[in-house]
């Protein structure tokens, strides 16, 4: 089983490779091998999940004591010298991550079968970032964790510089850089783990165990491993890549960095400044409950004036991923949880946005909600799957949104901390404004006499209508029965919550 | 002749070198300035050398391998400098600053 | 008593879900004739199994207060093997009078709705989505209203509002439909996030989400204990309730939510008549009156209940009474009927010098009137439909001399407005003869006042729509007028429980719609002289818009008009709210708030990292004039350093 824990990076890796070979003009060839790749990766994480439940029934989540219980561990000595290791296993929130990403992917290679320009190299940087977001899932050294972070992380600087529209270059540089930024905090953060521990080791399981870190250790290295992830994680005031990034980037690369990559920020937070450092996390609790409330009340106001798609639904990302956040400073169990499952609740949902702004954008011309209108005539795929992308973005029950926002608020408020409720009712409030953005800009694009000039337009083609299917067909699955994800993640959340829990009590 | 002397010849000679390469403009004379200093370090090999307790030999063989190895360097310097004058029309290290920030 | 029909109660939400599914994806596009008639048999097949429910309901009304028919676990927060406590929401449907009342309207409404559309929607092109979103809706209320707890109602409370934004905004080429929906959805979510926070704020104290647990006393106790937010003074009982209340303030527009009912009319005239009119709007009513023994032990709760109420029903009609637009006239009508029922409930609080009683007439007047209110208005506006379809004008003052040419039509509404009017013996007249003594009896003097004028104003304003339209004579050339028979059938059907069902139903609903609380019910005075009282209100009310709009000379009226003036443009205007909502959320929110945000983010947030950015750039500039590119300065610089070195060391 941990062998095919590696075979899940190694599929794209492989993939990448393979697309060397493959003839520059060969564009067909390039991408139904990547389709095949993707569908591979996806059945095999499909398979994964199935007997990680079997598994989970034989030796159970450990959910009980505050030590993460690994499935399918594996350790290779990598480097000698600093006790560094290939370990990886999964566990339930991991094996629910992987899912996540091999449903995106697998879309946004269906979504980006448009490209023409240099797709050989477009799908070998799409390959290696896939690579690297399966590695961070299964890697609990953290040396291989960062590792792999930082192959997710840098080819989207090519993604966007290249295949990107408008003014890319500033886009990507932007991007990069904020999050570069970010990941030398991580270096710090994590050397600063591997030193003052003493135990001349990177595996997170050990460096989590209690009183490892001092007091005045983890009230330094926690902000800095916190804003160094939460920066991928669109924690304000770092979130303004996203904007510019989310508006520049290509279809795919949106889908994937939206709906995957951010989480990796969001993930860390979790896994590793939380987890490992659960005094720093209490010491600086308030300050960062309030920028995270921040990030959702001011992500959401700051769409409402945005006039170009993109950029509103990367506004709603930030908004979004700043409950992500948000949830984990409840710094409950049902908080966290409803936060791991915002996490796929918005990789999905984005993942569709950005799918469907890609074609919509494709046919029109223009991404500014004002120049559109009335297209529901002639694209009412394309319009219907709109909406209710933009439903489950407003939390409306039976979609994925309202689940994971609505545990967000009954974690968050669990928190009997004054600030907590406070907190708690802005965002709840919040969820006023994300409606008035979310109809503002559907009823501009969609509803309305149809514009002369689109016309002609026509609605999705077959190849264009599976990733929304898949999508929407996930995103109604997750709203309607949470039960099963709520299970698996249960065993894998409650013992990081202890942890955190455990130095106040 | 004793070590000291030969030291203070080495020295001296390493100094020309050195001022030589800070103040003149020609490359070439630059090129020759360093050859002065390389020389330097051979007077310095040879005289702990003949002066020196035991390692004669090796005292000896560096100066040879420091004379092979300049010779080829200043092989492929010359060629460069021939190229550069080709492209630029200039041997004038000031005036070859393309590399200036 | 458990039945095969109540175990069984799902097939009432299967049903319109199938519709929903199967016309959305298939019979819509290819044949919306098939889709409305599966519409209607399905439907019918969800009515039939309410209203055997209710007949074994009722039959057998005093073994048990409510049945579950089924329940399934849905979202589980907690579980007691990780945080030593439970706290689940489940799906499932819960059988009690209200609620079997409410599936009974529904479903009956529903069916009488579709089978009314194939008359109304057969010229539109896009029929076959509209008989898919209109089972979408009837699937989403029959949730609500069976709900087993409030986290299941307002998941379908939120469906319910969605499914209405798609209804409202069902021709989407129109701009007016377009902006109407959106407001509709936009102020009720603006209700339903307070709606939310309660929930979450109540069911963290209480644990459980169950409306049999939140209405026991216990639940009042322990949400008693507790401040809220954890300080001051102020319990959580009080603001929990009052929060839950928000919602069902937006649901039902309530003054000053209200704003988003009149527009909703630019939707097709069915959904107005089953959406916002006799189901979805009564559905924060039905919320005030599912969680009544919560409520009611919160005096400031059931105060706010009341004057909003009453404020209401007084405020729209004054406005219904100014209105041409046919549609609107119904919608403030509406709107005051909804003031009505829901200040019946406020009413009916605990009257503190007898011993915690509960005056138990203004819970059961309250769903009363919900049932005979969705009977004679669902069918005013089907009527109002009709006359629409026949004149292709909203304007009451295009119509005119429609008597003669609609005679089934104009019998029905007459039925129906002596109905809304209060005139013994039709159906309103028990209702609103049940809410006035409730308020008399309940000691709000100015409520009573209140609710007797607006008796009276409402008689006043439905017959000057009456008069004006089939009275007089034909003010605009008319085609080919008729009535269509699937349009016809559902009004003629709708004017018997408007004419007889108040009377038939009263003593049900006295004896079984009573809260489910320990009640020490009281025989409170029951004036004789109250019914002769509402009854004349309601015919003086008559005679004065037949005074001046039943003769075909409108002098009077116009003169009276003039004389009000400036008031009169201020109530037609509707007191200028719309204005005022557009100001404060364009010139206020969006000017002031939303765009300084986006001013502040791009250009101060994203101004900071960009000057981090230009900084280091500009660090750059400074360290490169080091770099001159002559190779001799390198060389003496190194020298000088390594001098210094030598000079530190030895």
């Amino acid at each position: 089983m941990s062998t095919l824990l590696t075979i899940t990076w190694l599929i794209p890796t492989i993939t990448a490779l393979l697309i060397l070979f493959i003839p520059k003009d060969n564009h067909m060839g390039v991408k139904w091998l990547c389709l095949f790749s993707t569908a591979l990766n996806l059945a095999l994480v499909i398979y994964l999940t199935i007997a990680f439940q079997a598994s989970v029934a034989e030796i159970g989540t450990g959910a009980d004591g505050s030590q993460i219980k690994l499935h399918w561990t594996q350790v290779v000595q990598w480097i000698p010298m600093m006790n560094i290791e290939y370990r990886i296993g999964v566990d339930g929130l991991s094996i629910l991550m992987m899912l996540l990403t091999s449903l995106i992917i697998f879309c946004g290679v269906l979504a980006s079968w448009g490209v023409k320009e240099q797709a050989k190299e477009f799908f070998i940087l799409l390959m290696v970032l896939v690579a690297g977001v399966f590695g961070v899932f299964i890697s609990f050294d953290l040396f291989t964790f960062f590792v792999f972070y930082e192959v997710a992380v840098l080819p989207m600087y090519m993604l966007i510089g290249i295949w990107g529209t408008g003014n890319k270059e500033y886009a990507a540089m932007k991007l990069t850089l904020m999050l570069v930024a970010g990941s030398s905090l991580i270096l710090g953060g994590m050397m600063g783990l591997y030193y003052a521990s003493g135990l001349d080791t990177f595996n997170m399981l050990e460096l989590a165990k209690p009183g490892l870190y001092s007091a005045s250790f983890q009230q330094w290295a926690f902000p800095v491993l916190f804003i160094g992830f939460g920066v991928l994680g669109a924690l304000f005031p770092f979130h303004t890549w996203s904007p510019d990034g989310h508006a520049s980037a290509p279809t795919a690369v949106s889908m994937l960095h939206a709906g995957v990559l951010m989480k990796l920020g969001g993930y860390g937070c979790l896994r590793v400044a939380m987890y490992i450092l659960p005094e720093g996390c209490m010491y600086w609790k308030d300050l960062f409950l309030v920028l995270v409330t921040f990030n959702v009340v001011y992500g959401a106001w700051g769409a409402i004036k945005q006039t170009d798609l993109k950029y509103i639904t990367a506004y709603s990302s930030v908004s979004h991923c700043g409950f992500v956040l948000f949830g984990l400073m409840a710094l409950t169990f049902i908080g966290v949880q409803g936060a791991m499952l915002q996490m796929i609740s918005h990789g999905l949902m984005t993942g569709l946005f950005f799918a469907l702004i890609g074609m919509i954008y494709g046919r029109t011309h223009t991404r500014i909600v004002n120049d559109m209108g009335g297209l529901l005539k002639n694209m009412p795929f394309l319009g219907v799957s709109f909406i209710i992308a933009g439903l489950a973005g407003l939390g409306l029950p039976g979609l994925s949104g309202f689940v994971a926002e609505a545990t967000i608020f009954v974690g968050s408020f669990a928190n009997t901390g004054m600030l907590n409720r406070v907190c708690t009712f802005l965002a709840i409030l919040s969820i006023i404004i994300t409606a008035i953005y979310v109809l503002r800009a559907a009823n501009a694009m969609l509803n309305g006499p149809l514009d002369e000039k689109y016309a002609h337009l026509t609605d999705a083609t077959f190849v264009e209508r599976i990733p929304v299917i898949l999508l929407l067909i996930a995103l109604f699955g997750m709203g309607i029965a949470p039960g099963w994800i709520i299970k698996l993640m249960e065993g894998a959340v409650a013992p990081m919550v202890n942890n955190i829990l455990r130095s106040v009590v | 002749m004793t070590l000291h002397r030969l030291l203070l010849l080495s020295a001296v000679n390493f100094c020309l070198g050195m001022y030589g390469m800070v103040v003149r403009r020609n490359v070439i004379c630059v090129l020759m300035a360093m050859e002065l200093m390389f020389n330097a370090v051979i007077i310095n090999f040879i005289a702990f050398a003949h002066y020196g307790n035991g390692h004669a030999t090796e005292g000896s063989i560096f100066p040879i391998f420091i004379i092979a190895v300049t010779a080829c360097e200043m092989a492929a310097a010359l060629a460069i400098i021939l190229t550069m004058y080709r492209k630029m029309h200039k041997l004038d290290v000031h005036r070859l600053d393309s590399l200036n920030g | 008593m458990e039945t095969f029909f109540t175990t069984n109660s799902w097939v009432i939400l299967l049903m319109p879900f199938l519709v929903f599914l199967v016309n959305g994806l298939f019979l819509g596009k290819r044949s919306w004739r098939a889709a409305a008639y599966f519409a209607v048999a399905c439907m019918s097949v969800a009515f039939f199994f309410a209203i055997k429910i209710a007949i074994g309901f009722f039959s057998h009304v005093h073994e048990h207060s409510y049945i579950k028919g089924w329940e399934i676990e849905w979202l589980r927060f907690a579980s007691a093997d990780i945080l030593g406590f439970d706290l689940v929401a489940n799906v499932g449907m819960l059988l009690d009078p209200i609620s079997i009342m409410m599936l009974v309207v529904v479903t009956a409404i529903s069916v009488l709705v579709n089978i009314y559309s194939i008359g109304y929607m057969k010229e539109d092109p896009s029929a076959g989505r509209f008989f898919s979103l209109l089972s979408l809706f009837s699937f989403s209320m029959l949730g609500l209203v069976s709900s087993t707890n409030i986290f299941q109602m307002f998941v379908f409370w939120e469906l319910v509002g969605a499914s209405s934004y798609l209804l409202i905004g069902f021709w989407y080429h129109k701009p007016s439909a377009v902006s109407a929906s959106k407001k509709a959805f936009i102020v009720t979510r603006f209700a339903d996030a307070f709606f939310l926070a309660g929930i979450i704020a109540v069911s963290y104290f209480t644990q459980t989400f169950d409306f049999i647990e939140l209405n026991k006393l216990a639940t009042v106790e322990t949400l008693n204990r507790y401040a809220f937010l954890g300080f001051g003074t102020v319990n959580v009982l009080t603001v929990g309730t009052l929060l839950i209340f928000a919602g069902g303030w937006g649901k039902s527009a309530m003054f000053p939510l209200h704003i988003w009912l009149p527009d909703a009319m630019e939707g097709p005239t069915p959904v107005s008549s089953i959406i916002h009119s006799a189901t979805m709007v009564v559905a924060g009513i039905y919320l005030t009156a599912r969680l009544f023994p919560l409520f009611s032990h919160s005096p400031l709760t059931m105060d706010v209940v009341a004057y909003v109420g009453a404020f209401t029903a007084l405020f729209a009609a004054v406005i219904a009474v100014t209105q041409n637009d046919i549609k609107r006239i119904l919608a403030f009508s509406t709107l005051s009927q909804l003031g009505y029922m829901l200040f019946s409930l406020g009413v009916s609080k605990m009257v503190v010098e007898e011993g915690g009683a509960i005056n138990s007439l203004g819970y059961s007047a309250s769903m009363f009137h919900v049932f005979t209110h969705a009977a004679f208005k669902c069918m005013l506006f089907l009527i109002a439909g009709q006359v629409i379809h026949v004149v292709h004008s909203n304007n009451i003052w295009d119509m005119g001399g429609l008597r003669k040419k609609m005679p089934f039509t104009y019998v029905s509404c007459l039925i129906a407005c002596l109905a809304i009017g209060g005139i013994w013996p039709f159906a309103g007249f028990w209702s609103k003869d049940e809410i006035i003594l409730a308020s008399l009896q309940g000691g709000h003097t100015v409520i009573f006042a209140i609710g007797l004028f607006v008796g009276g104003l409402t008689a006043f304003y439905m017959f000057r729509l009456f008069f004006v339209t089939f009275h007089g004579e034909s003010r605009k050339e008319l085609h080919h007028v008729h009535e269509d028979p699937f349009m016809t059938f559902p009004i003629v059907v709708l004017a018997i429980p408007s004419a007889v069902g108040g009377y038939f139903a009263k003593d049900l609903f006295h004896h079984a719609f009573v809260p489910n609380m320990p009640l020490h019910i009281h025989e409170l005075s029951h004036p004789h002289w109250l019914p002769w009282v509402a009854t004349s209100m309601g015919l003086s009310g008559i005679i004065l818009a037949y005074f001046f709009f039943g003769r075909n000379k409108f002098t009077q009226a116009s003169s009276i008009a003039k004389a009000m003036g400036p008031l009169h443009t201020v109530i037609e205007n509707k007191f200028y709210f719309d204005e005022f909502y557009l100001f404060m959320t364009h010139k206020v929110a969006f000017r002031f708030v939303a765009a300084p945000i986006k001013w502040f983010d791009r250009k101060i947030v994203d101004g900071v990292m960009n000057l981090t950015g230009f900084l280091l750039h500009a660090g750059g500039a400074i360290v490169r004039f080091l770099q001159t590119g002559q190779v001799q300065m390198y060389l003496s610089v190194m020298i000088l350093g390594l001098l210094y070195f030598c000079y530190r060391v030895f």
